[in-house]
């Protein structure tokens, strides 16, 4: 019956291709996590009268995180092949597509983390303050923690973007459920696999914005 | 412990700049609950946020304790605000954290060691009356219960001040009364000295021992309570004083509501603490050879004695009536004539 249904499909190099795009997602979440909340705190905490009140520092990261938010994710996947090849040694496979996917959405989810940041009463950091809190104090005792449900559930937009974009880098040599449609699926024409690679990609899908929300509501004791 | 000396505070704004806090001289002696009352924009929350320095001062000396708050270090100053705590009028705890673990965050500033910061832990939320509550989160609690909270987190460290910036504001009259009890039972308690900003001069009447007004950022009047209440010199602050003496209606309403009665003069007598015999009215009908006829008026007794108004008529030959009348000045009570026909 499933052979009926997809006759051209090769099983095992599905799972192969779901285990590389997984494994592209997952890394590339976290890293883009990490990153995006540096750069998102960095933009916070630069403003006028806040902590780290910089302009030239805040004008900076703003220019960074604007440039690399506008280029075309398929551009910035050729234009990153130099930088890729230095620190990966190789511009393709899943590991390849690393850096591009990172650079990416770490921008983008930067400025989610701003806003969720923003949300934040100033009457509880002024509260810390009057207690005699440190900076350090500040971002990991206040500002992250009460911001975290906001910050899971950008990370959980961000996360199902990036999947889409591990599908893009697929096509210029990275592997996974994207490479998979775009070699056998488009140019042999089996539109079968095209049909399997959907699906799969749909439930991974699923199954982080399932993940985000459970996360972002348990969190979330407001 | 507190001595402010030529403060001030001026903000600059795109419409120029704004003198929050005026040269204020300011002294408050250890132990004390100290009152600051001003309407909106007077500079209260300013001057408040100048004694732990959130807000920098553009000129003038604060000193709290051994502390010279305006010249010390980023890491000094960390240390003295874990000696002057402040409570707030939207409470300002973290909702991500239990009420224990709000209460505990001062002590993980402190580095107190986790063993130790349990048990202060519980000993304020006993403190507070908030056993069994620990392990609420904020949401869960009421406005009352989070500003327990609030001062529970303000005494973690053991500070010597504790500033108030509209502490009640956010509550109803009786959660008001209740939380303003805490802080006179915390004050007598633990010694602490209280600075506590309203705009209610019912909050300053039940608590503070002395009270400073507030107006465009200068103190325009300062002293003992009662003596304010008794002899308020500015405009501002007599009408402060009749938000706790006058009853509902104003002194014109009540004039008119007795023209259609047959009482000729009728008086307001104002009791503003103090040791006003109880008796008052029961005296003077004995003493002297009038009628006393109460028409209206509230009453209340409070740590200072009596507050509030009473509208009388006083029946009686000429010099009678004004012999009973010297005498109920001499109790401390104020008489003003506010109908005559
Ligand atoms: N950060 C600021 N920047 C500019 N002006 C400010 C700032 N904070 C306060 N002001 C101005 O300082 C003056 C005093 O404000 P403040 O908040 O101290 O008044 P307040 O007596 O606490 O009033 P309220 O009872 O409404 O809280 C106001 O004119 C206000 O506009
Ligand atoms: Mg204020």
């Amino acid at each position: 019956m499933i052979d009926f249904l997809f006759p051209n499909v090769n099983w095992e190099s599905v799972l192969y291709a779901t285990l590389e795009t997984i494994y592209m997602s997952v890394v590339a979440v976290a890293f883009t996590f990490l990153f995006g909340i540096m750069l998102g705190l960095v933009l916070f905490l630069t403003d006028k009268d806040n902590l780290w009140d910089n302009r030239i520092l805040k004008a900076i990261t703003a220019a960074f995180v604007n440039t690399f938010r506008s280029i075309p994710f398929i551009i910035l996947i050729v234009l990153l092949i130099p930088f890729t090849q230095l620190i990966v040694g190789s511009f393709l496979g899943p590991s390849a597509a690393l850096p591009a996917l990172i650079i990416g959405a770490a921008p983008f989810y930067a400025r989610m983390v701003e806003i969720a940041l923003r949300e934040i009463d100033k009457g509880v950091i002024e509260a810390a303050r009057s207690m005699g809190a440190s900076n350090r104090e500040i971002i990991f005792k206040v500002l992250l923690p009460e911001s975290m449900p906001a910050l899971v559930s950008g990370i959980t937009v961000t996360s199902i973007a990036l999947v889409s974009y591990t599908a893009m880098a697929g096509v210029i040599g990275a592997g996974g459920l994207g490479d998979l449609a775009y070699r056998v699926g488009f140019q042999r024409r089996d539109d079968d696999v095209t049909l399997i690679a959907t699906i799969v990609i749909l439930l991974i899908v699923f199954a982080f914005q399932y993940l985000g929300d459970r996360i972002s509501h348990k969190l979330d004791k407001r | 412990m507190i001595s402010l000396n030529q403060l001030k505070k001026v903000f600059t704004t795109k419409d120029g700049p704004v003198t929050a806090v005026d040269h204020i001289d300011l002294q408050v002696a250890e132990g004390q609950i100290y009152g600051i009352i001003g309407y909106s924009g007077a500079g209260k929350s300013t001057l408040i946020r100048l004694l732990n320095r959130l807000e920098d001062p553009s000129g003038g000396n604060i000193q709290i304790a051994d502390w010279k708050m305006d010249q010390l270090s980023e890491k000094e100053l960390r240390q003295a605000r874990q000696e002057i705590s402040m409570i707030f009028q939207h409470f300002n705890l973290l909702w991500s954290r239990t009420v224990r673990e709000n209460i505990a965050f001062p002590l993980e500033i402190a580095g107190v060691p986790k063993e130790e910061r349990m048990e202060r832990v519980d000993e304020l939320i006993d403190l507070v009356g908030l056993s069994g509550r620990g392990d609420s989160y904020p949401s869960q609690l009421s406005g009352g219960q989070k500003q327990r909270v609030g001062i529970a987190r303000a005494l973690a460290n053991n500070p010597k001040v504790l500033l108030c910036d509209e502490a009640t504001s956010a509550l109803d009259p009786k959660t008001t009364d209740s939380i303003l009890e805490l802080l006179v039972d915390i004050n007598k308690k633990l010694g602490l000295t209280i600075i506590l900003i309203t705009h209610e001069m019912h909050v300053i009447r039940k608590i503070c021992h002395r009270v400073a007004v507030m107006e465009e950022g200068k103190i325009v009047e300062e002293g003992e309570v009662l003596e304010v209440f008794r002899r308020p010199k500015e405009a501002m602050t007599k009408e402060f004083v009749k938000q706790v003496t006058e009853p509902e209606e104003t002194q014109e309403a009540a004039g008119e509501l007795f023209t259609d009665t047959d009482n000729h003069i009728v008086y307001q007598l104002t009791f503003v603490g103090g040791d006003a015999k109880k008796p008052l009215i029961n005296d003077v009908v004995k003493t002297f050879d009038v009628t006393v006829n109460i028409l209206q008026g509230k009453i209340s007794h409070t740590q200072h004695g009596p507050y509030g108004s009473l509208f009388v008529a006083m029946e009686g030959e000429d010099n009678e009536v004004s012999k009973a009348i010297t005498f109920t000045r001499e109790q401390g009570v104020e008489v003003e004539v506010i109908y005559n026909d």
